[in-house]
C-alpha cells in the first residue's frame, strides 16, 4: 500500500497541495482525477521522488520514503515504473534499446535473458516487430506502449502513469486502459494514474481519488462515481453536455 | 535576486552538480559504452571542423608574419618560428577550444536541455540511475581524454598549412619555414597547451550539461540554455586563458 500522509507542497505563495491524506490500494488501478492545476502531477511528482514535500510523508508500506537518503532513494526506486504523459523514451536509442536500457542496467540477467525478457515486454504490450524502430518512426500510441513495455520490464511494484491517454484518440485510449489495468493485474502491481479522461475512470478506476484545489475532495470506486452527490466532482464529470444529456437519459 | 548573489548561487549550484556527476556509477560497464558513444560523437565528430579551420588559421598566421617581417634585418627563418609560436601556444588550445565550445557546448546543453524537457532525465531518475552522472560524466571525460589530441592534431595541421600556402604563395622557402619552426623549439609550450586544452575541454563539457540540466520549460528554454552555456565557456576559457598563462608562463 501507499500512503500519503500531511502530504504539504508550494511554489512561492501558491499552496498545491493541502494537507493530502490517502492510502492507495494494493495491486490496484488508483486512478487521481481533477481540474488542471489542481495538484495531481505534482502529488505524483511528490510520491516517486521528483519533487520534495515542503511537509508530510510518503509511505510504501512500512518504509517512509520521505526519510530516506538520496542514495537509498535510488535503490528503492528500482521498484518503480513510470510512464510519462510525452512517454520519454529515450530517441537516440532504438524501442529495443529503450526496454534493455534498465534491464542493462540493474539486473544481473545474461544478454540472451535481457533479449528474451525485452521480447516478452514487446509481446504483453503487441509490439513484437518494432525492436529495430526509433521512437520518431512510431506512432504516439506505439510511443506509450514502448513505454510501458519499459516501465514493467524490471517488474516493478509501483507502476505510475501520468495521463497515459493524453493525445490518443478515443480507441487507442481504450487499448492503453486495458494494456496498464492487464499488467498491474499480471504483474500484482499498485498502480497509479493520473488521468482526466472519463472513460479510464468508468473502465479501469479501482479507487478514484478526486483532488480539487490541492485537497482530497472524494475518495471512492468507478460504481459510486457517476453516482456522486459531491457537487464539485459532478461538475467535473459532467463537464460536458454530452454526457449531462447521457446521464439524464 | 541580484546579479552577484545569482552568480554565487550558480556557482554552488554546479559545484552540487559536480559532486553528484562525480559520484559512483551503478554499473561502470554502461558508463563505459557510453564514454565510446561521445567520444566518437564529441571529439571525432570535430574532427572536420577542427582540421579545416586548423590548416586556413596556419596558413593565414604565416602569410600575416611574412608580410609584417618584411625588414631585411629580420631573417625570414622567423616566419617559422612566429607561426610555430602562435599556433602552439594561442590559436590551436584557444582558439579552437572557443570553436569547439560553439559547437560541442551548444550540442551538449540543447541535448541534455531537450532531455529535460521531454523528461528522459525524469525517466532515468525514476528508474534509480543518477542522471547527473550517467549523462555528463563519460561527456566530461570523453572531452578531457580526446581534446589535448584534436589540438595536438590541430597544432600539426596548423603548422602543416603555414609550410604549404606560405612556400605555395612565395612569402616564405621551404628551408626557411622549416627551420624556423624548428629553431629554439620549447617542449614545455607543447605541455602548456596541452594543460590548457585539458582545463578548457572539462570547462567545455561541465559548464554546457550544467545549463543543460537545469533547463526548465520548453524548446524556447533549451535554446536560451544553449546560448547562455556558449557564453559562459566562452568567458571562462578567456578567463583561465590568462590565468593559466600567468601561472604557467610567467
Amino acid at each position: 500500500m501507499i500512503e500519503l500522509r500531511n502530504l504539504n507542497k508550494s511554489f512561492g505563495t501558491k499552496q498545491v497541495l493541502k494537507n493530502i491524506n490517502v492510502k492507495l490500494e494494493e495491486g490496484k488501478c488508483n486512478l487521481i482525477i481533477g481540474g488542471s492545476g489542481g495538484g495531481k502531477s505534482v502529488m505524483l511528482k511528490c510520491m516517486v521522488g521528483l519533487l520534495e514535500p515542503d511537509s508530510g510523508a510518503v509511505f510504501y508500506g512500512n518504509t517512509n520514503f520521505s526519510e530516506l537518503s538520496i542514495k537509498q532513494r535510488k535503490t528503492f526506486s528500482r521498484e518503480f515504473g513510470m510512464l510519462f504523459q510525452g512517454s520519454a523514451l529515450f530517441d537516440s536509442q532504438t524501442v529495443e534499446e529503450n526496454i534493455r536500457f534498465p534491464l542493462q542496467m540493474f539486473s544481473t540477467m545474461t544478454p540472451n535473458e535481457i533479449k528474451d525478457r525485452v521480447n516478452f515486454c514487446l509481446e504483453k504490450v503487441n509490439l513484437e516487430n518494432a525492436n529495430k524502430l526509433y521512437p520518431s518512426e512510431i506512432s504516439g500510441g506505439m510511443k506509450k506502449r514502448v513505454a510501458i513495455a519499459r516501465a514493467i520490464a524490471v517488474n516493478p511494484k509501483y507502476l505510475f502513469c501520468d495521463e497515459p491517454n493524453s493525445g490518443l484518440d478515443p480507441h487507442t485510449s481504450t487499448v492503453i486502459d486495458e494494456l496498464i489495468s492487464n499488467v498491474t493485474e499480471e504483474f500484482k502491481m499498485t498502480t497509479v494514474i493520473i488521468t482526466h479522461d472519463m472513460n479510464s475512470v468508468i473502465e479501469i478506476g479501482d479507487n478514484i481519488i478526486y483532488l480539487h484545489e490541492g485537497q482530497v475532495w472524494w475518495e471512492g470506486h468507478k460504481q459510486q462515481v457517476l453516482d456522486t452527490t459531491n457537487d464539485e466532482l459532478y461538475d467535473f464529470i459532467y463537464a460536458s453536455k454530452f454526457l449531462k444529456r447521457l446521464k439524464k437519459v | 535576486m541580484s546579479t552577484i548573489s545569482n552568480y554565487l548561487y550558480n556557482i554552488g549550484k554546479y559545484g552540487i552538480f559536480m559532486k553528484r556527476v562525480f559520484s559512483k556509477p551503478e554499473k561502470w560497464g554502461m558508463y563505459k559504452r557510453q564514454f565510446f558513444i561521445e567520444v566518437d560523437s564529441l571529439a571525432i565528430g570535430s574532427l572536420g571542423i577542427v582540421a579545416f579551420i586548423s590548416i586556413f588559421m596556419g596558413a593565414v598566421i604565416t602569410l600575416q608574419s611574412a608580410f609584417g617581417f618584411e625588414s631585411p634585418w629580420i631573417p625570414l627563418y622567423a616566419v617559422g618560428v612566429a607561426s610555430r609560436d602562435t599556433i602552439i601556444l594561442e590559436l590551436s588550445p584557444t582558439i579552437i577550444s572557443l570553436i569547439l565550445a560553439g559547437k560541442v557546448g551548444s550540442s551538449i546543453a540543447s541535448e541534455m536541455g531537450t532531455m529535460r524537457v521531454t523528461e528522459q532525465l525524469d525517466a532515468l531518475e525514476i528508474m534509480g540511475v543518477n542522471s547527473a552522472a550517467y549523462m555528463t560524466l563519460p561527456k566530461i571525460l570523453a572531452c578531457t581524454i580526446m581534446f589535448p589530441f584534436l589540438i595536438t592534431i590541430s597544432m600539426f595541421l596548423a603548422i602543416l598549412g603555414g609550410w604549404i600556402f606560405g612556400v605555395l604563395s612565395g612569402a616564405v622557402s621551404s628551408y626557411e619555414y622549416i627551420y624556423g619552426i624548428t629553431h629554439n623549439f620549447k617542449v614545455f609550450n607543447v605541455y602548456y597547451s596541452l594543460i590548457k586544452s585539458f582545463i578548457f575541454a572539462f570547462l567545455i563539457s561541465s559548464v554546457s550539461s550544467f545549463y543543460g540540466y537545469y533547463t526548465k520549460g520548453g524548446a524556447v528554454e533549451v535554446a536560451q540554455s544553449s546560448t547562455k552555456a556558449v557564453v559562459y565557456i566562452s568567458v571562462l576559457i578567456l578567463v583561465f586563458n590568462y590565468i593559466l598563462t600567468q601561472l604557467l608562463l610567467v
